[in-house]
């Protein structure tokens, strides 16, 4: 594209090219920028859609202010917070071997649904019969059993045949749900196909009930970096996702990775599964997971599939969706609309990315431009 | 009338609702899309109409008008929402899959909290019989095909033409297929992708109103609609990529789903209620055996659009 | 009559960043003839014919179509100057038919019926003698009909301008023959046809004039029947050039490397490699030459274990006899366990079995040099992926010629690349990053890898410190053998001297060094041997100090006549 000397009549008013490099600072920066932005809409569609605003535009500073309260107001709220995030977190650190690998693994819910099914199954099955201790160990064990089994069938058939990925685990989401229902149907004659809270199979209290998820999710973060940063495997992943003629250059066999890696990926999302039915829960129904299985795959694109990014990330999605849901409630509006808020929000910073992979050529501009200054 | 005959009919109906959301997905996905915003479109789709019809259900104007004005606001909403997807994934490249999550998280929110608002004795009422012209006054099976059910036949068809018999499928394809050819031989890539993805969104919004509007009818109906855009991306596998294949699809998909309830009349099959989640699994099972059996026989017809999933940017030629 | 110019390009100049491509070229095409544009790789020949053809844009200079100048800025508006180019690389929609493809893109009136196009197709394809189906898909076709497909597309937007990069590169010799019998009934037709080509004999063959190019710049334009093999090989070679490349006699070569009767089919099931046989020596490099596509890649990427090989042998030979064991490629369990096996001796030729010796002991008496291999090593390595070669002990390096596609993992640090090849190593899971990172600490001083630090993804290097950081890093590995697929490619002078002095210095060391290049002047001054590549085959292996540039310029370029070929 070095056309300058005679193309200046006909080059484009707008010229794109891949940015060789940004600085961390700049890319944050533009990241940050983005969310406010997104907030700012969000105000703006908050006016459109509340009717308690219109008549009253003053209280647009309380709209955002119920951001902070409705996770941070008592401490009840903040372990709530602490919790969720942790459980959003847990999904989408399940997530991230396989996306660093470039596998589209968006079954994350289905996986985590299989989770807690098997994990609220042994204590159905088996609570009162064995001591509790050994019962948490075997809803652990059936946890990432059959989560790892629902994530690996898509592996195999990818690494054997390649069959595409993205479809074939957003297909398993919904078997997980229907395989939920039947068995809430066998256990729950009656009909009402709600089968309320187990008396066995959970958590012990670590001085309250949500501290020890919220440690489990921690270690696992820093676990999980860990792993892919430092171990062979890690490093393996890397190179498998980045180019698989390099794989095989140095001898990796991308399909044992593969494999392996959604063994890893699907155990993980298990392991989710148990928190939630040991540690929260204690029951299934087909709305166990509510879509975090989803939201997960965008906390962990926005957070660069870097586990510590992560932490942040998850938690930024979980405040604005805890504190929309306050916001509902205070203003009178449908409960839908945390996700309102988050879309915008997500919106936005998936556009900002533009920005940080490309540069912008104005025409007459011979400095090249970034998007945001 | 039979049984047999009026669960055909009402499956039938039912599958109209696929029929919109797939072929739109399929437009959509031969531009080189794949958008898992559909549910999210298909929901924004039935607010759009519902909240036009909330406006203009009492008025005077004539009912041929209103059947019109509904649609209309069914398909600038869902349109809004696929242009919005195009700006992030084609001009912006943004990832296609989070973009589609994030869409149907923001669509199927909005569409809530808009529905949410109106007053379902006016949107629902009078239309549900403008909607089943010209079998409004049958009592039985017919009267749920209606204006939109034939729309959604008509629709699938005239894509499929469009798609394989006219230049502009052609172009369409080429596309989705190796974008770098199409842009070589001087098809505007980002004009197409644009086109299909909005006019595939319009259409899948349809089939959100028509769920809400037509064949339920119903306060609550609009809350199922998200499940519904989620099977409408599965009978895209199912259908192979053909529009027109998703008229038998829809039908099988719409028997798979609805015939748990028919099947506990039949005393001989002894169906239980647990058997009920089963039955629906199967659309889903069967798309992955699809998904699986297309993959080994690898067939080039029935694959995914090769560049599906990628953003295109010319870079150097 | 005076003959019509068709096609005229004027003082045609294109740089690539430094690289000058092309240098004020001058080029007629006249109505109803076939010019021949020939060079060697990177003279610049299909540089000059994108512009034509609106691939790129020329910095200065002019292209006239009769008579009249005209700008053309993409394919489209060559076609509407009827210039059309036939690429290497198809640009075909695999799912498409014949027709479809043909009328890709094409705004008609009317309404599009296929049947109609066929049968155009069908009356274009019966006027120049090609046979096509116009219904057939892409992915069923041979790269022949994949190419006649193109040509029709040409052809139907009423191109009378047709370019033909290498046409004749993946044909075999019958559908050679075929493809000229079309392009002189094109010629007879009026229409100008520029095949551009490396090879001699069907330049003399079938084109009517010769256009020599030459490190970008115009040598001549002559009348091919004026010419003959001889002349048009020393205009597209020129005079030998001296680069003042060091290069020491071998001392003590000994045979490291043994490839015998190897061949090779590609995805496609065409023979790229034919009955190789030969021998890169320790202590010597072994140039290979030949045009791109000979065949190179292949046999580079067959020895590494990246290709399954139909049949042949490829052996590695480590003499060891009576040379002392040491501890540098070697662990004390596999000294133990070859010692258990009988594969030592001492000074006074009795066996050494270290039975009952204290792991101290046995050290001390290794490393006093008093413990000899009983015979050379020779280990098979056909049929082993990289990573057994690896497990066998076998040091063999591999630098590609994609580098970052293969090489290296560009979104990863030079630390992170240097693991590639000893992330394996130590029991743990975990990576050892130390020495990794001092041994990409080491390159960067050494080889003078310019970069703002270790952790540096690679893909932000320029391409000459990419190179350096690959080349360092096989280096790096010690191997045995090191195989180098065009390591000076796109690199400025200054870094490509740094490589050839690797390169040597690996020699000296007694590396068996195999360095595949273009540039025939470096091979002559850098190589011991030179091993020529024509079309999968060895067509003759010369020293290197007595060749001349003639001589290999031919082997690369003559084929046997196809007639004799067509009979085998």
């Amino acid at each position: 594209m070095s056309n300058v000397s005679k193309a200046e009549t006909r080059e484009p008013l707008i010229r794109l090219s891949r940015r060789a490099s940004i600085t961390p600072r700049k890319a944050w920066t533009i990241r940050i920028v983005a969310v406010l932005l997104g907030l700012l809409v969000c105000g703006i569609a908050a006016f459109l859609l509340i009717e308690k605003l219109q008549s009253n535009p003053g209280k647009i500073g309380e709209f955002y202010y119920t951001f902070i309260k409705g996770s941070f107001s008592s401490s009840r709220r903040i372990w709530k917070f602490l919790k969720n995030v942790s459980i959003l977190l847990c999904i989408s650190l399940a997530l991230t071997p396989a996306f660093r690998m470039r596998f589209w693994n968006i079954g994350g819910e289905g996986q985590t649904l299989m989770g807690v099914l098997s994990a609220i199954a042994v204590a159905f099955y088996l609570g009162g019969t064995v001591p509790e201790g050994v019962l948490l160990l075997l809803m652990l064990l059936a946890a990432l059993l059959v989560g790892a089994i629902w994530g690996v069938i898509p592996a195999l058939f990818r690494a054997k045949w390649g069959t595409n990925e993205t479809l074939f685990t957003l297909m398993m989401n919904y078997v997980a749900t229907f395989i939920v229902s039947y068995f809430l149907i066998i256990w729950v004659p009656s009909g009402s196909s709600s089968l309320g809270k187990l008396k066995y199979g959970k958590l012990p209290m670590i001085v309250n009930e949500q501290l020890l998820t919220v440690i489990v999710v921690l270690l696992l973060s820093v676990g999980l970096y860990i792993y892919l940063t430092y171990t062979k495997h890690g490093y393996e992943i890397s190179v498998v996702g980045e180019s698989v003629r390099t794989a095989q250059y140095v001898g990796i066999n991308e399909k044992k990775v593969i494999i392996r890696t959604m063994i890893l990926s699907g155990a993980l999302c298990g392991l989710a599964g148990y928190l939630i039915a040991a540690g929260a829960d204690q029951t299934v129904t087909t709305n166990s997971v509510g879509g975090q299985g989803f939201t997960g795959i965008m906390v962990a694109w926005l957070g660069k599939f870097n586990p510590l990014a992560m932490i942040l990330t998850a938690a930024l999605i979980q405040l604005l969706s805890q504190g929309a849901s306050q916001i509902s409630q205070d203003f009178g509006v449908n409960n839908a609309l945390p996700n309102v808020i988050v879309g915008i929000v997500l919106f936005f910073i998936i556009g900002s990315e533009f920005f940080i992979n490309y540069e912008i050529h104005f025409r007459g501009h011979s400095k090249a431009k970034g998007g945001i200054k | 009338m039979n049984i047999w005959v009026d669960f055909l009919i009402t499956s039938l109906a039912f599958g109209a609702v696929f029929m919109y959301g797939s072929t739109g997905e399929i437009l959509t996905e031969k531009a080189g899309h794949l958008n898992l915003g559909i549910p999210g479109i298909m929901c924004m789709g039935g607010a759009g109409g519902c909240l036009v019809l909330n406006l203009v259900g009492k008025s005077s104007l004539p009912g041929f008008l209103i059947v019109i004005l509904g649609i209309l606001g069914a398909l600038i909403f869902s349109m809004l929402c696929g242009l919005l997807y195009s700006f992030l994934a084609v001009t912006l490249r943004a990832n296609q899959n989070v973009t589609g999550l994030a869409m149907t998280t923001f669509g199927v929110g909005l569409s809530k909290v808009i529905i949410n608002k109106l007053d379902s004795n006016i949107y629902l009422i009078g239309p549900k019989l403008l909607y089943r012209w010209p079998f409004a006054e049958r009592r039985d099976a017919l009267q749920y095909l209606g204006v939109l059910f034939f729309l959604a036949v008509i629709i699938a068809i005239l894509s499929s033409w469009v798609l394989f018999r006219t230049k502009v499928g052609l172009h369409l394809r080429a596309v989705g297929e190796n974008p770098a050819t199409a842009d070589a031989v001087g098809i505007n890539v980002s004009r197409y992708k644009y086109v299909a993805t909005c006019v595939g969104s319009g259409i899948a919004g349809l089939g959100g109103f028509y769920y809400i509007i037509d064949y339920m009818a119903s306060q609550e109906a609009y809350l199922s609609v998200e499940a519904l855009g989620w099977l409408s991306i599965a009978l895209v596998i199912f259908a192979l990529w053909r529009p027109h294949l998703t008229i038998v699809g829809s039908t099988v998909f719409g028997i798979l789903f609805s015939c748990a309830s028919y099947l506990a009349n039949v005393k001989w099959l002894n169906i239980t209620m647990a058997t009920t989640p089963l039955l629906k699994m199967l659309p889903y099972v069967v798309t992955i055996l699809v998904l699986i059996i297309s993959s080994i026989r690898n067939k080039k017809e029935n694959q995914p659009p090769t560049s599906l999933g990628l953003s295109y940017f010319r870079e150097e030629r | 009559m005076e003959r019509q110019i068709a096609l005229q390009m004027r003082g045609i100049t294109k740089r690539f960043g430094m690289v000058l491509a092309n240098d004020h070229v001058d080029l007629d095409v006249y109505r109803g003839e076939i010019l021949a544009v020939l060079g060697e790789n990177g003279c610049g020949k299909t540089t000059l014919m994108n512009m034509a053809a609106g691939i790129y844009y020329p910095d200065d200079g002019q292209i006239l179509i009769d008579g009249k100048e005209v700008v053309i800025r993409s394919p489209k508006d060559a076609f509407d100057h009827k210039i059309g180019m036939i690429h290497q690389h198809f640009k075909l929609v695999d799912l498409f038919t014949a027709a479809e493809n043909i009328v890709l893109g094409l705004k008609e009136e009317g309404r599009y019926n296929i049947k109609a196009v066929n049968d155009e197709v069908a009356k274009i394809a019966d006027r120049y003698g090609f046979h096509l189906d116009p219904a057939k898909k892409i992915y069923d076709m041979s790269v022949s009909e994949k190419q006649t497909v193109e040509i029709i597309k040409v052809l139907y937007r009423g191109a009378d301008v047709l370019i033909l990069d290498e046409p004749t590169a993946v044909l075999t010799p019958q559908e050679i023959t075929r493809l000229f019998a079309v392009l002189r009934r094109m010629k007879e037709d009026g229409k100008s046809i520029i095949i551009i080509t490396h090879k001699l004999n069907e330049v003399l063959e079938v084109s009517d004039r010769v256009a020599i190019l030459r490190k970008g710049e115009h040598v001549a334009t002559v009348n091919t029947v004026d010419t003959n093999e001889q002349q048009l090989t020393e205009m597209m070679v020129g005079r030998k050039i001296d680069l003042n490349i060091l290069r020491s006699t071998p001392v003590n070569a000994v045979p490291r490397l043994i490839v015998e009767g190897l061949n090779l089919y590609n995805s496609e099931g065409i023979q790229v490699l034919k009955d190789i046989s030969f021998t890169a020596n320790g202590g010597e490099i072994l140039g290979i030459a030949g045009i791109a596509g000979s065949g190179q890649r292949e046999l580079l990427e067959s020895i590494s274990g990246l290709q399954p090989v139909a049949n042949g042998k490829i052996t590695f030979n480590n003499p060891k006899k009576d040379r002392p064991v040491s501890f540098y490629h070697k662990n004390m369990k596999q000294v133990r366990e070859l010692a258990e096996k009988g594969a030592f001796h001492d000074r006074n030729m009795n066996n050494v079995s270290f039975h009952g010796m204290r792991n101290k002991a046995v050290r001390k008496w290794v490393e006093s040099g008093d413990v000899l291999f009983r015979e050379d090593e020779v280990m098979n390595l056909r049929d082993k992926d990289p990573l057994e070669i690896r497990q066998l002990g076998i040091h063999l390096s591999f630098v590609p010629e994609d580098r970052l596609g293969m090489g290296l993992v560009g979104s990863m640090d030079i630390t992170d690349n240097m693991m590639l090849r000893s992330y394996r190593k130590g029991r743990a899971g975990f990576v050892d990053r130390k020495k990794p990172r001092a041994q990409a600490e080491q390159i960067i001083r050494e080889l003078g890898v310019s970069t703002p630090g270790v952790s540096t993804p690679v893909r932000r290097l320029s391409g000459g410190n990419v190179q350096k950081v690959l080349v360092g890093r096989e280096i790096a590995y010690a191997p045995k053998v090191l195989m180098a697929a065009y390591p000076v490619r796109g690199l400025d002078i200054n870094s490509s001297y740094t490589i050839y002095n690797l390169l040597n210095q690996q020699k000296n060391n007694g590396v068996a060094v195999i360095y595949v290049g273009e540039d025939l002047d470096v091979l002559l001054e850098l190589c011991d041997r030179i091993m020529v590549m024509n079309s999968g085959r060895i067509t003759g292996i010369l020293d290197a100090r007595t060749a001349t540039k003639e001589e290999i310029g031919l082997m690369m370029t003559q084929t046997e006549r196809r007639e004799e070929a067509a009979h085998e």
